[in-house]
């Protein structure tokens, strides 16, 4: 077992127990388990999480998709303002891109007001962000790779040659 | 011949018995809450490209015939893909021809190269249409048991079998039905029997994307063997595009021209939608065939570590989707109807395909982790009643 088929694995589907982890890997139950726990630790892998279609849940969240552009001097880097970002918790995803702004944020919230004033009190304000576009999410059809709805089909015969 | 019975079956059609998977398929179609291991094609869908390309074709009104080798363009990715993955040279211009799957591959290179009274040397157990195909094409077939040596086929094998006296060997690896491959050291020694005793191959390549832990040779690469060998692949498993039907044989120009003889007036050409998805499919789906070949490969280790823990003897099946497990006390064909009655698990006896399956059991991995998961503890239980 290498790391990467491990790390594929868990990409594919990181719910499975140990035990099975280990029969679909060819190794025993206690390496995959160093395994894991060293790449958690050196921070490879960062966290495990469900793919959620929140248009499912009875319950309204509101997720909007920011573009930040900043001006930088010499003493800020984008990883400065990247801390002060990413620190609240309202803050899903924090990248930076290439193109026409400089960062790409996912804000999750449960009302728009709730986060049209977390752009507003807490993005806007800090000194180095020259511009935000909000972007709110109206529907999402496919999240991490997993496309909602209904998938294909299996008519495949029972048993066939 | 009465009127009330104006047609007789042919004597050939009516010496050729139905396949035995029929049987079991019916079978396994009457019982209920039955999670299948039986099933010899991918679970997955075609990529989206491909069928995105399928439906472009059609919504542009391409629907007319092709060539009857196939569009000159896929003839010409089938080249490159080959060239590139198995180290196969072939001519687009008259050394490919694209079939409708390779089932028909098989059956037209069996009549153009098989005279009455020639015979074909095919390895047992196998897939189930070589023998009929051989028989329909007035030829008779020498089957040369393959269990001693883990289903892997050996010139020993073949000396033993009597295949020095055979025209043509006709075989399927990495094979199906029982995910065995043909290492080179083996490949090599079935290639300087087939030179020295004049046999031609036929070689069913249909899995050889579907190799784990090694990667698959074609007995085309050998020394002298380009010459006498038809290389047969397609679309169905690796792409899995099963229902799309499409094929391609690879071969001397001869050959091939008389595969397309019979093509021409039996196929005219294969399927033209099915073409358009397959030129998509072999310059953009690589990445899908990977994740799909890697996904089988965690179902593959699975499925043997779980047959590991029953007792159930099993050798390491490095291809296909298949593994080959012994069952115990022998009967293969009543194991598997009590394990489909009794516990809701289906998989075809090895039986079905030939004397040599004898005993075991094609546990087809082409079907979801839970589902195996679900199956093997099945058949746990079962053992344990």
């Amino acid at each position: 077992m290498d790391d990467r088929e491990l790390i594929d694995l868990l990409v594919t589907d990181a719910r499975r127990s140990t035990e099975d982890i280990a029969r679909m890997l060819d190794a025993d139950e206690a390496a995959v388990e160093d395994a894991l726990e060293r790449l958690e630790t050196e921070g490879v892998i960062g966290g495990y999480q469900a793919v959620v279609d929140w248009g499912q849940v009875d319950e309204e969240r509101v997720l909007a998709l920011v573009e930040l552009n900043v001006t930088l001097d010499r003493e800020t880097s984008y990883a400065d303002i990247s801390d002060r970002l990413a620190r609240f918790p309202e803050v899903k995803t924090l990248q930076l891109v290439s193109g026409d702004y400089d960062f790409h944020m996912q804000v999750a919230g449960d009302s728009m007001r709730e986060v049209s004033r977390f752009v507003s009190d807490k993005v806007a304000p800090v000194p180095e962000i020259t511009q935000t576009v909000t972007h709110y999410v109206m529907d999402t059809y496919k999240d991490r790779g997993v496309e909602f709805g209904d998938g294909d089909d299996d008519d495949r015969l029972s048993v066939s040659p | 011949m009465t009127a009330e019975e104006p047609f007789e079956l042919s004597r050939r059609v009516r010496e050729t018995p139905p396949s035995g998977i029929r049987r079991f398929f019916e079978l396994a179609e009457e019982a209920e809450d039955v999670i299948s291991l039986g099933v010899g094609e991918p679970d997955f869908s075609a990529p989206w490209a491909a069928r995105d390309a399928a439906i472009h074709s059609l919504e542009r009104g391409r629907t007319s015939y092709t060539a009857n080798r196939g569009m000159r363009e896929l003839r010409e990715e089938i080249a490159r893909h080959v060239a590139e993955s198995y180290d196969l040279e072939y001519d687009p211009e008259d050394e490919i021809i694209v079939t409708t799957g390779v089932s028909e591959a098989v059956d037209v290179a069996l009549r153009a190269i098989v005279d009455p009274g020639d015979t074909v040397a095919v390895p047992d157990p196998t897939y189930v249409s070589y023998a009929p195909g051989v028989e329909f094409a007035g030829g008779e077939v020498l089957p040369v048991p393959t269990g001693q040596d883990d289903f892997r086929l050996t010139r020993e094998a073949l000396a033993e079998a009597g295949a020095a006296d055979a025209d043509v060997l006709l075989y399927c690896y990495p094979n199906n039905p029982t995910g065995a491959i043909m290492p080179r050291e083996e490949l090599t020694g079935v290639a300087s029997f087939c030179l020295e005793e004049d046999l031609v191959v036929l070689a069913d390549e249909i899995y050889a994307d579907l190799t784990y832990g090694q990667e698959h040779v074609s007995i085309a690469t050998l020394p002298g063997m380009r010459e006498r060998t038809v290389v047969f692949n397609g679309f169905s498993k690796a792409y899995a595009m099963t229902g799309l039907r499409l094929g391609y044989a690879l071969g001397p120009p001869d050959v091939i021209g008389g595969l397309n003889r019979v093509h021409q007036y039996t196929m005219l050409s294969s399927p033209t939608t099915a073409q358009y998805a397959a030129i998509e499919a072999l310059q953009s789906c690589g990445d899908e065939v990977a994740d799909m070949v890697a996904d089988y490969d965690r179902r593959r280790r699975f499925v043997l570590s779980r047959f590991d823990d029953l007792g159930m003897d099993c050798f390491e099946a490095q291809g296909a989707f298949y593994v080959f497990p012994e069952v115990p006390g022998g009967d293969a064909e009543a194991f598997a109807e009590d394990l489909l009655t009794e516990a809701g698990v289906a998989a075809v006896p090895g039986d079905v395909f030939g004397e040599g399956g004898e005993g075991h059991l094609r546990v087809s991995y082409a079907t979801g982790l839970d589902q195996l998961k679900e199956a093997t503890d099945r058949i746990e239980a079962f053992l344990e009643s």
